[in-house]
């Protein structure tokens, strides 16, 4: 029977659930956020504990991801790599935004010169690689996780620049911005009180979505040594390491790696959902 | 045609120039002192400052990126610390390989990618619809280096099919290519279904299957051309995600790009090579968005009015 015979039905479950790339993705990245949590419950041992009697030990019952080259357990540094992750991408974002947004709300808002001025600044730096950029910045402060997460955020300001400076502009030519300019409202306020709340959904939707290339990025500089060091347990270093030991024992590498795919494909999906959610056009299909 | 080209052309320099004076001040903010570098470790305080005299360190920062600037034109981005040899001549040894894994992994992205979602969009909702989608998903969200060594595991180290390092032949580039263009190829595939969908919903595709046109040709003709718009401003963009990406696959892989030179430069902290590799990279992605724009033109003549 086609879904209009059987006649007006009351959803069962809010829209946001009865998407399946939003179901999927939402699990994964709750299971992140669980395993964050409860990390030294989880874990089996401690992530650093060495024990070099059992280094090099296949996946087994006593190590179910196996053992790295001091006998460290991988399934705990793989738990407690997920904390780092997290880390990563909130403050990636959050200081990717903190530029970004108010420089694309200036843009959008006042145009004129200062829009031409963050435009130009916003498309030299999108003209990088973000990769290469990110290699560039990481050689003049030094290697460690926050000047990484520095790296990434800088290259990642254009994205929510250029995003917040189309939807400002579009949310400008609303009748109830209109409104608030007639009523003599200040700039600020129409900016914080109509124009950011309105873009906020759309801004979150490209959070969840770089949130993805966050970790691909910081896993692709930890695992060059730009990132991350050993011994702490994040992924890319986790499978730098293994790379050594690739001909003898690829679980070393595997394990980090599966982690990395199912944290990047739940926040992948999370995204697309969202953002198919807050398109109109799509929400029918 | 000919304005547009011109158009572009006067802005070109303009970038470029802009991206050099980034690249120039963002390497001479790199920690340590170049001239102590290159005079070594046991050198005296004067043989160090005759060193930063003869680098033009003692000179204003505008002037050496004057000076700096002359050089690049004429092909002098100066010699590298660590091997003293010409850093132009160092790049432009190793380009050839870079630009032989890039094109090579972009070419198959691009041809499978485009084929995989033509399919997919023909067969919405099939099996072949299903897979496509559910590999493109999969293939956006692994990380390359960790696809490098998986299949370097399988493929070299357990079926020993396939070299595990080197450069000599083409075996040598199976893997690193396979690495490379997995990402590439999963976005590729997915922009080309969803712009083919939302072109044969296009009156003038309703038209051609009214005429009686055969479906083969209603796609291969009458959608592709104006499905492919988007899919080729994505290839452009992701050549410099590859250039990129081709950083930490010539790392896995020791291919002797310049991905390696500009990773073991920052290892050694030989700034004139991260100075040179950094720009070449740059520039080349300048150069090819460039050239996208200008095919985007020849194909879509509504772009070259905008």
């Amino acid at each position: 029977m086609k879904r209009a015979d059987r006649g007006f039905r009351k959803p069962t479950m809010p829209l946001a659930l009865r998407r399946r790339n939003v179901l999927i993705g939402g699990a994964l990245i709750s299971a992140l956020l669980l395993i964050s949590a409860l990390a030294p419950l989880l874990a089996p041992v401690d992530p650093l504990e060495q024990n070099l009697r059992h280094a090099f030990q296949s996946p087994s019952r006593d190590y179910p991801f196996g053992t790295d080259q001091y006998g460290r357990c991988i399934l705990s540094r793989v738990i407690h790599g997920a904390r780092i992750s997290l880390v990563e991408v909130s403050v990636a974002v959050g200081m990717a935004m903190g530029i970004g947004v108010p420089l694309g709300l200036t843009a959008g808002y006042f145009g004129g010169r200062i829009d031409q001025l963050i435009m130009w600044t916003l498309d030299i730096i999108f003209a990088f690689p973000g990769m290469l950029l990110a290699i560039l910045i990481v050689s003049v402060l030094g290697p460690s996780l926050f000047n990484m997460l520095i790296a990434i955020a800088i290259f990642s300001i254009p994205v929510y620049g250029r995003l917040c400076r189309n939807l400002t502009l579009n949310i400008k030519q609303m009748e109830y911005v209109e409104a608030a300019l007639a009523i003599g409202a200040k700039s600020y306020y129409i900016i914080f009180r109509h124009i950011l709340r309105n873009a906020v959904a759309p801004l979150l939707v490209q959070a969840t979505l770089t949130a993805g290339g966050v970790i691909l990025t910081a896993a692709s500089l930890s695992f060059l040594g730009l990132g991350v060091r050993p011994p702490t347990p994040e992924w890319g270093a986790m499978i730098s390491t293994g790379r050594s030991y690739i001909t003898i024992a690829p679980h070393l590498s595997l394990f980090p790696g599966l982690a990395i795919l199912f944290t990047v494909l739940g926040f992948n999906l999370l995204g697309d959902g969202l953002r198919d959610l807050l398109d109109p056009r799509l929400r029918g299909s | 045609m000919g304005r547009y080209i011109a158009r572009k052309l006067v802005v070109l320099p303009i970038v470029m120039i802009g991206v050099s004076f980034i690249i120039f001040f963002v390497v001479r903010a790199i920690p340590g002192d170049p001239a102590r570098l290159m005079a070594g470790t046991e050198a005296t305080q004067e043989q160090v400052m005759a060193m930063r005299r003869q680098l033009g360190l003692d000179r204003s920062i505008l002037f050496q990126y004057g000076v700096f600037l002359q050089g690049a034109v004429r092909g002098d981005l100066g010699n590298s610390i660590n091997s003293g040899m010409p850093v132009v001549g160092e790049i432009s040894r190793r380009i050839p390989y870079t630009l032989q894994l890039t094109f090579a992994a972009l070419l198959v992205a691009s041809v499978l990618g485009i084929s995989a979602g033509v399919l997919a969009a023909v067969y919405k909702h099939s099996w072949v619809d299903q897979g496509v989608m559910l590999f493109a998903i999969i293939g956006a969200s692994a990380a390359n280096f960790w696809v490098a060594l998986m299949a370097m595991s399988v493929f070299s180290v357990q079926l020993g099919w396939l070299p595990l390092f080197g450069a000599d032949t083409w075996r040598h580039m199976v893997l690193p290519t396979f690495s490379l263009c997995v990402y590439p190829l999963a976005l590729i595939a997915r922009m080309s279904r969803s712009s083919m969908l939302e072109v044969v919903k296009q009156d003038y595709v309703r038209t051609a299957q009214a005429k009686g046109v055969s479906k083969f040709v209603v796609y291969t003709k009458h959608a592709l051309r104006n499905a492919l718009i988007p899919v080729i401003t994505l290839v452009g963009l992701h050549f410099g995600v590859l250039l990129g990406g081709a950083v930490v696959t010539e790392t896995v892989f020791s291919w002797p790009g310049v991905g390696r030179l500009l990773v073991d430069a920052v290892r050694y902290r030989d700034y004139p090579i991260i100075q040179g590799t950094v720009l070449f990279t740059v520039l080349s992605v300048v150069l090819v968005n460039f050239l996208v724009d200008i095919v985007l033109a020849a194909m879509n003549p509504r772009m070259r009015f905008d």
